[in-house]
Order: C-alpha cells, then sequence, then structure tokens
C-alpha cells in the first residue's frame, strides 16, 4: 500500500472515559501506512492515553460542561497531537518525579513520564480563557 | 475488555492469573477488590501472573503498587509472574523493577516464597 501523505482532524470530546478509548483508537486507526512500526504504535497510544486521561480526569475532572480539544495532523514518518482542556491548568514543575525513591509507591503520577519516554517531543502549554494543552510529536524510524 | 481475574491455590501461594487490561475505570477497581479481599482472608504468598494481560497504562500500574503495598501491609508477599516485554518494559520504566520480584517460572516462583 502506497503511503498517505497526509491526514489531519480537529475535534471536541466529551470528558468522558469513553472519549479516551475512541481518541486513542481513531489516531492509532489513522497513523496506519504513515511508517510506525508495530512496535512504536501501541506506546503511541499510550501516549495518547495518558493525556486523555489528565485532560479528562485531572483538567476537566469528568465535567459535562466542558470539552477536551484534540488536534492531529499525520505525515509520512511524523504524528502531530495535540489535547487540550478546560480545567484549572497545572505546571510541570509541581508535579512530583515519579522516579524518585520517596515518590516510587505513590499510587499515581507516571503518567506525563510514560508521554515523554514515548514521545520524541512534548510540551505542555496554558490555553487561553483557561485550561491546559498539550502538545506532542511522534517520528517514525528511517 | 477489562480485566478478568482468576485465583487458584498452588501449595499455600495464591495464583492470581489476570487477562485483559488493567486501565482506568473498571479494570482498575475490580483489580483492588479482588486483592483487598485475599489480603483481607489473611492470605500472605500472591503470586500475579500477568501472562495474559494485553495492556496496562498507568493507573493499571499504580494498581499494581498498590497491590503490592496492600499486600506487603499486612505482612503479606506479592510476586510477579510471566510479564510480557511490553509491561516489563513498563516497569523499568517507572523503575518499579526495583520494587517487584519478577518471575518467568511458576514452579520457580511458588518456591521462592
Amino acid at each position: 500500500m502506497a503511503e498517505l501523505e497526509q491526514k489531519s482532524d480537529v475535534r471536541d470530546y466529551d470528558s468522558s472515559l469513553e472519549a479516551v478509548d475512541v481518541v486513542e483508537a481513531a489516531i492509532l486507526e489513522a497513523a496506519a501506512g504513515f511508517g510506525f512500526s508495530e512496535d512504536d504504535l501501541p506506546w503511541i497510544g499510550m501516549a495518547i492515553r495518558e493525556s486523555m486521561v489528565n485532560a479528562v480526569v485531572h483538567g476537566n475532572r469528568y465535567s459535562s460542561h466542558k470539552k477536551v480539544r484534540v488536534e492531529w495532523h499525520l505525515t509520512p514518518g511524523r504524528l502531530e497531537v495535540t489535547i487540550g482542556d478546560e480545567g484549572e491548568g497545572f505546571e510541570l514543575k509541581d508535579v512530583p518525579d515519579p522516579l524518585a525513591e520517596e515518590n516510587l509507591l505513590r499510587q499515581s503520577g507516571r503518567g506525563i513520564l510514560l508521554i515523554r519516554s514515548f514521545m520524541d517531543e512534548f510540551e505542555v502549554r496554558r490555553r487561553q480563557p483557561q485550561g491546559t494543552e498539550v502538545r506532542m510529536v511522534k517520528f517514525a524510524p528511517k | 475488555m477489562s480485566v478478568k481475574l482468576t485465583t487458584r491455590p498452588v501449595g499455600d501461594v495464591t495464583v492470581i492469573d489476570a487477562a485483559g487490561r488493567i486501565t482506568l475505570g473498571e479494570g482498575s477497581s475490580v483489580f483492588r477488590d479482588t486483592i483487598r479481599d485475599l489480603a483481607a482472608k489473611g492470605e500472605k504468598k500472591i503470586l500475579l501472573n500477568l501472562g495474559e494481560v494485553s495492556y496496562i497504562d498507568s493507573s493499571g500500574i499504580g494498581e499494581l503498587v498498590s497491590a503490592y503495598t496492600t499486600v506487603t501491609n499486612v505482612g503479606g508477599v506479592l510476586k510477579l509472574l510471566n510479564l510480557t516485554k511490553r509491561v516489563k518494559d513498563l516497569l523499568q520504566i517507572t523503575k518499579l523493577s526495583t520494587v517487584f520480584e519478577m518471575h518467568e517460572n511458576e514452579a520457580e516462583a511458588v518456591a521462592s516464597y
């Protein structure tokens, strides 16, 4: 099958766990044929999933009045995903290091570590007027 | 599919065979309830077989940690069996490979208690 040239989508989702599954599946399905390996795709899916969970659970706190904006863009060998919530926002520096000895047995707080591990670029920005936006990029191996 | 758990005794060890996904939502709570029940019953040697677990997210990892502390707090020992490469990678990334004792052979794992 010939590689596709580009594909993209922008959509608002409800703040629900169903949306987490839907977004993960939709982007992974779209990414097929863009040069990512069978090994890479599940890790990319996990990074998307962790970002969605952060937006739905920690950002929007499951609020039915708040949406999660998901924007993705695929070109051969490159996937860029931006996931934005309408929550109160957070500072990356305030997230405890999950690899510190004293935090190893904490039940939560590993999502951002996983996203950073699986994606090649990762940044957190504030949204206007309110919320947090996570932008991440994955490159396929050449 | 969320996680399906089956427990079986092997000598004085309780083996939990897990299959499916351990993720935020139903999968995590089923997992938590099972571990709490076993700990409450005084089961102290628990071997968690993750060989059929296809997917664990950070919430699922949190449940593994919670299970570990729940069992440890009642004087028990929780060990892991048959981790897939993906789950093993996750535990390494999160440094939890330094916390959990992991085995690839059930008989050896049972004998290690």
